[in-house]
């Protein structure tokens, strides 16, 4: 399947959860925040939550500003 | 503060603070340098921003969040960057869930790249919509006091209108409506943007207002440690200025020496 992450399309194994994307991508434990479609997917949810194709997926995290 | 004086804190959101200097962590050279600057700045209250995660980092990589750790500091994430109401309100409920469920946000919605002034009418959008999901929303405005008092009314926690243009380090522009935003405000008011030197921060507190907040005077200055250590110092110098209450103005000059007994008299 394919998504969109942090604006940029990849491709995927499907039934991927977010937990299991977040561990190949080495963000695991991190502080990150993650949104789907435009809704946030809280962190207690992310092994329960399935993508699927077309997802639009965004990962942040804090950095400098002002 | 001198020790024959104990001000009051400043209250933001039901928070107490001793510190009226706020600071961003942004345009620093490294992590060292931000954590040096902030603690030489004595801020409590510390902004930063919410970017995409860079996917091909390394796992060791350091985090702003180690160098201004939440249980040390108040974290302020602020909307830089967003154009939209739209966006900002994304970006405030990505660093709620990024702060496990911190409702303090910085609201700034941005209307022009070149001049980074505020869009007001997406402000105003996004303040109520974050309001009525339980952030408590200090925000960056304009200096037009109507638009400052919409936003108390919409529930803001703090007014944040600019002095001068975000970077720009042109001081307080408009000294007059930033007194007329704090006359009538019932919530604090801190300028935010523009502040260039020292002298400036003093200024803002000068006028009464309740805090500074500031970045690129600190980040860009020469020596960003010194001038945090000197922004610290001018803030609290303003704040006192202030309380003291300036001596009146007078046309003509007034001896500080008496009259009576001169030797030539």
């Amino acid at each position: 399947m394919q998504i969109q992450l942090n604006g940029e399309v990849r491709d995927l194994a499907s039934d991927l959860t977010v937990a299991q994307l977040l561990e190949e991508l080495g963000l695991a434990g991190r502080r990150i925040a993650v949104e789907r479609n435009e809704e946030i997917v809280p962190r207690s949810e992310h092994a329960a939550t399935r993508l699927a194709d077309g997802d639009r997926l965004e990962i942040v995290h804090a950095i400098g500003g002002g | 503060m001198t020790d024959f004086f104990q001000d009051q804190p400043l209250r933001i959101a039901g928070r107490s603070f001793t510190s009226r200097l706020l600071v961003g962590t942004g345009k620093y050279q490294d992590f060292d340098e931000t954590a040096e600057a902030v603690a030489a700045s004595g801020a409590e209250i510390v902004t930063f921003a919410v970017r995409r995660t860079n996917l091909g980092q390394e796992a060791g990589e350091p985090n702003l969040l180690d160098v201004v750790p939440p249980d040390r500091f108040t974290l302020l994430p602020n909307t830089a960057g967003c154009y939209t109401a739209k966006d900002a309100v994304r970006t405030c409920k990505l660093a709620r869930e990024l702060l496990d469920g911190h409702r303090l946000v910085k609201l700034e919605v941005l209307g022009d790249q070149s001049t980074l002034y505020p869009n007001v009418v997406e402000t105003l959008t996004a303040a109520e919509e974050l309001i009525a999901d339980g952030f408590d929303v200090m925000v960056y405005t304009s200096d037009d006091p109507i638009v400052a008092r919409e936003l108390e009314r919409l529930g803001c926690c703090a007014i944040m209108p600019l002095g001068s243009l975000i970077g720009s380090g042109h001081g307080i522009q408009n000294p007059h409506n930033i007194r007329l935003i704090i006359e009538q405000a019932g919530v604090p008011v801190l300028v935010d943007a523009g502040i260039g030197t020292a002298s400036d921060a003093a200024l803002a507190m000068e006028l009464g207002c309740d805090g500074v907040l500031m970045n690129s005077a600190i980040a860009h200055a020469r020596q960003p440690v010194l001038m945090a250590s000197a922004m610290k110092k001018a803030v609290e110098a303003g704040r006192e200025a202030f309380l003291a209450g300036r001596m009146p103005r007078r046309q003509t000059a007034d001896p500080s020496s008496p009259f009576a007994g001169r030797i030539n008299g």
